[in-house]
């Protein structure tokens, strides 16, 4: 859930998303949901001239399970706030008392 | 009482330090991690990308060790490329 509300934050910046295959579609983070399956709107693609195939893309879905990596602007990240949400999500369970 | 009880809070303890991290198809990373969740979803900041490829040079049929850097100032990554997250290391 946590990296979910992060792209939600994200929505609306530039985004380039590296899949597994090594396409780069850099284009607007137009929404994502619970899958972190992204939608992308104005995409170019970095390496365009190895996919010329892909030369006429401008809105594309991107399946959550294909992406490699997403750079985001890092101006655009609070990492004090990611790292206390971070602590928080993966706080140590507290035990149950016994007896 | 330690609060290390999984092996998760090893990579809960690295927060905000530079990891090493090793991804599928020959890649590897170094960075500092902001933040993860229980796939290894994680971002990554100042974060050195180094991808190993390796060559048959065609005349002495020898192998050749490529390694390729580049540097990115955020990376998200998603889990089910990752291999294996290490600590900090002193000399990194």
């Amino acid at each position: 859930m946590l990296f979910f509300s992060f792209f939600k934050t994200l929505i609306g910046k530039t985004v380039a998303v590296e899949l597994k295959n090594d396409v780069i579609l850099t284009g607007t983070l137009h929404s994502c949901d619970q899958y972190l399956n992204l939608k992308l709107s104005s995409v170019t693609v970095v390496n365009g001239d190895k996919y010329p195939q892909l030369g006429c893309l401008k809105n594309a879905f991107v399946r959550g399970s294909v992406v490699r990596y997403v750079q985001i602007p890092s101006g655009e990240v609070n990492t004090e706030l990611l790292e206390d949400a971070t602590r928080k999500e993966n706080a140590p369970k507290k035990r149950e008392v016994a007896k | 009482m330690s609060s290390i009880e999984s092996p998760l809070d090893l990579i809960r303890l690295s927060i905000s330090e530079r990891v090493y991290v090793k991804l599928r198809s020959n890649r590897e990373l170094r960075g500092v991690l902001h933040a993860y969740d229980q796939h290894l979803n994680m971002v990554l900041g100042q974060v050195e990308e180094t991808v190993t490829s390796k060559e048959v040079d065609e005349e002495t049929d020898e192998e050749i060790v490529k390694k390729s850097k580049r540097e990115v100032d955020m990376l998200f990554v998603r889990g089910d490329v990752v291999i294996l997250v290490s600590p900090p290391l002193k000399s990194t």
